[in-house]
């Protein structure tokens, strides 16, 4: 089994991260989006060592990364499905796509697999708008969503 | 000559399977032993032909699509690599109808060239206002801007030049060229697809603004919901800086400008300009009171810039061809070219750029060949999840800021959503509020608590609880968030729901009558 990271290679990856990126103009946004791409998900050991590097109160980066719908507090399934739900989307049958989803996965919007094999999450447009109803799995672009994919798609995640 | 072969890597073929034909087209070269240079270029736009594969012929290009990786060898036993007759063939690229009736000026590149070459980019006309601008004086390349009657394109239809002139005329050690690329408006893909395609026709309009408003820096924020774009602009950048078109001497010149890409995370709302740079500047996206005008005090403080994807874009043909030339194109105060995206329920889905002026009904009966399912059209939403619901009765509706305006919808960023007659309006008018109470800001009151309460109340009316006394207290809350809220979230979420009201009335009867009548 492997060991979880002690907690001091945490705090010095963490550390890493901000220090190389602090000196940007406005640092917070890439250094969140770097923690969350090391760890998958916005660690709260982080907060303060960023409130720190930054000069901010805690309350300040516990604010801005609550704001933002993409900064995750636990780590995600090992597939992350999102299904857009957007109006071009909705046009061609998004939700009936949804509820099979949801069906088929045995999960809702914002849950996980108890396996921890999937997230599934709706998101409000990826720019596929001509050829709707469209998903991405783990930054995969999937347009004109019909049963067979959406049968591939879960057969993916289940694998 | 080595054949070339043309074979988009924009978010939208590959949607549609663009890497699955350009692996089967690798494997069939390799074991036919044929030698073939493949281009990954963006798309021209026709998203009901993608994955469109094009290849470099004598006669000059030929295209296929859509292409299925089944198709693939089919294709060369037919000799598609000289242009050769398949069920696929479209022939040449510009005389495909929905691409040939279109007036590409912004997108003239976009799906021709290799998004990352240079030397492509420049043989195709590319960086020749920029070359014009760095032998002008500053407020001569804002007047430049501001005759081609350039309006912003991001949806508030602002003129241009005026906002530049603003920054210009304010005096600072430090200013920033910001460009929104948070394109979060359903039915909406044009700055996905340039940023995709031609990147390069942005980071030179961004210089341009750079250096007539004396701004050294810039910033693309895009939405992180486009890794495609993210990566290609971030390459792009680089290979610019390595050019000389960004540094301290942009071609030469004693003009300093360069420009990063930033990533958002998911906020709808932070593509409202001053939340967008509060997001840049690392704080929560909440909405800022103007004034004070961004133009003055934007970005940390400092007089920005901020501007649309495809406003900045459209400067390169204005500053290569004039002022004058741009002007030509449109109609009453809505001058040059508009990419209008055609999306939804609809056959022939895509971008289609043009002078402003078509009627509503020519773009979806027409160009977009009505629906996808076959059905009657019921509703266009114009304009994203802002925008208004058109029925049938407005399609001669002239694609024109004001036009729109005076038919209580808007054009912003040009998407327009085709429904079928399956759609249920109520649904709608409520999901207009219910997207709002997930994406407010919380800000302002009538934005954040309004949202939640229309839902409520739609709720009401759908399960026919004295449904004239709710529509008329939907009515009264929609005038408050249109009048009462700080922007256009809160401000125009009352577009969709009051056009559903108004133009779909027997959608909103209450539910006894509803399934009497069916």
């Amino acid at each position: 089994m492997p060991m979880q990271p002690a907690s001091t290679e945490i705090a010095s990856r963490i550390a890493a991260i901000i220090e190389e990126l602090k000196d940007l103009e406005g640092p917070l946004l890439p250094i969140l989006h770097g923690i969350q791409e090391e760890f998958g998900h916005v660690p709260q050991v982080a907060l303060p060592a960023i409130a720190d590097g930054l000069n901010l109160s805690r309350a300040e980066v516990h604010g801005v990364v609550t704001f933002y719908h993409d900064f995750r507090a636990k780590p995600a399934g090992r597939h992350v499905l999102k299904l857009c739900q957007a109006e071009a989307c909705q046009s061609m049958g998004s939700e009936a796509v949804a509820t099979k989803v949801k069906q088929l996965l045995g999960i809702d919007f914002h849950e996980t697999a108890r396996d921890g094999s999937v997230t599934l999450e709706p998101v409000y447009c990826l720019g596929l708008c001509a050829c709707s109803p469209s998903a991405m799995l783990d930054g995969e672009v999937i347009g004109r969503l019909d049963d067979e994919k959406i049968e591939e798609i879960v057969a993916e995640v289940r694998s | 000559m080595i054949p070339r072969i043309y074979i988009p890597a924009d978010s939208g073929a590959l949607a549609l399977g663009a890497e699955k034909v350009a692996r089967a087209i690798e494997k069939e070269l390799k074991e036919r032993g044929v030698e073939a240079k493949i281009v990954r270029n963006g798309s021209r736009g026709a998203y009901f032909l993608e994955p469109m594969v094009e290849v470099a012929t004598a006669e000059g290009r030929v295209a296929y699509g859509p292409v299925k990786p089944s198709d693939v060898k089919s294709l060369f036993d037919s000799g598609f690599l000289k242009g050769g007759h398949h069920k696929r063939w479209l022939g040449a690229p510009d005389k495909i109808p929905f691409l040939a009736k279109q007036t590409r000026l912004t997108f003239a590149r976009c799906g021709v060239i290799d998004p990352l070459s240079l030397d492509s980019y420049k043989s195709h006309g590319g960086l020749r206002g920029l070359q014009n601008a760095v032998a002008m004086a500053p407020a001569e390349i804002v007047k430049q801007v501001t005759e081609s009657g350039l309006r912003g394109r991001g949806g508030a239809g602002f003129p241009t030049g005026i906002k530049w002139k603003t920054v210009l005329d304010t005096n600072s050690e430090r200013k920033y060229i910001v460009c929104n690329a948070d394109e979060g408006d359903s039915a909406t893909f044009a700055d996905r697809m340039i940023m995709e395609g031609d990147p390069f026709v942005l980071i030179e309009g961004m210089a341009i603004a750079g250096i007539a408003t004396g701004a050294t820096k810039g910033f693309v924020y895009i939405r992180s919901e486009y890794p495609h774009a993210v990566a290609t602009m971030n390459k792009a950048v680089a290979i610019a800086r390595k050019a000389g078109v960004l540094g301290v001497n942009v071609l030469g010149s004693p003009n300093a400008f360069d420009m990063e890409i930033r990533v958002g995370a998911g906020a709808y709302v932070c593509g409202e300009e001053t939340s967008l740079l509060n997001s840049l500047e690392g704080k929560r996206g909440v909405v800022r009171a103007k004034p004070p005008l961004p133009a003055i005090q934007g970005l940390f403080g400092k007089p920005t810039v901020i501007n649309n994807v495809i406003s900045l874009a459209s400067v390169p043909i204005i500053m290569d061809k004039g002022a004058a030339y741009y002007k030509d194109f449109g109609m009453g105060r809505s001058r040059g070219t508009i990419p209008i995206q055609i999306a939804g329920n609809v056959k022939h889905g895509g971008l289609f750029e043009t002078a402003f002026g078509l009627t509503l009904g020519e773009i979806v009966d027409e160009i977009g060949g009505g629906t996808a399912s076959g059905r009657p059209v019921k509703a266009v939403q114009v304009g994203g999840p802002l925008g208004a619901y058109f029925p049938r009765a407005l399609f001669d509706t002239p694609f024109d800021y004001e036009a729109f305006a005076a038919k209580d919808g808007l054009i912003g960023h040009a998407g327009i959503t085709v429904f079928d007659d399956s759609a249920d309006m109520l649904k709608q008018a409520r999901f207009a509020m219910e997207f709002c109470a997930i994406e407010s800001c919380g800000k302002c009151t009538p934005c954040r608590i309004g949202s939640t309460r229309g839902m409520e109340v739609l709720d009401k009316v759908a399960a026919g609880i004295e449904a004239e006394k709710n529509l008329a207290l939907v009515t009264d809350l929609c005038n408050t968030m249109k009048f009462g809220s700080l922007c256009a979230l809160g401000g125009f979420t009352p577009y969709p729901v009051m056009s559903s009201i108004t133009h779909f009335p027997e959608d909103f009867k209450p539910a006894p009558t509803r399934v009497a009548a069916e």
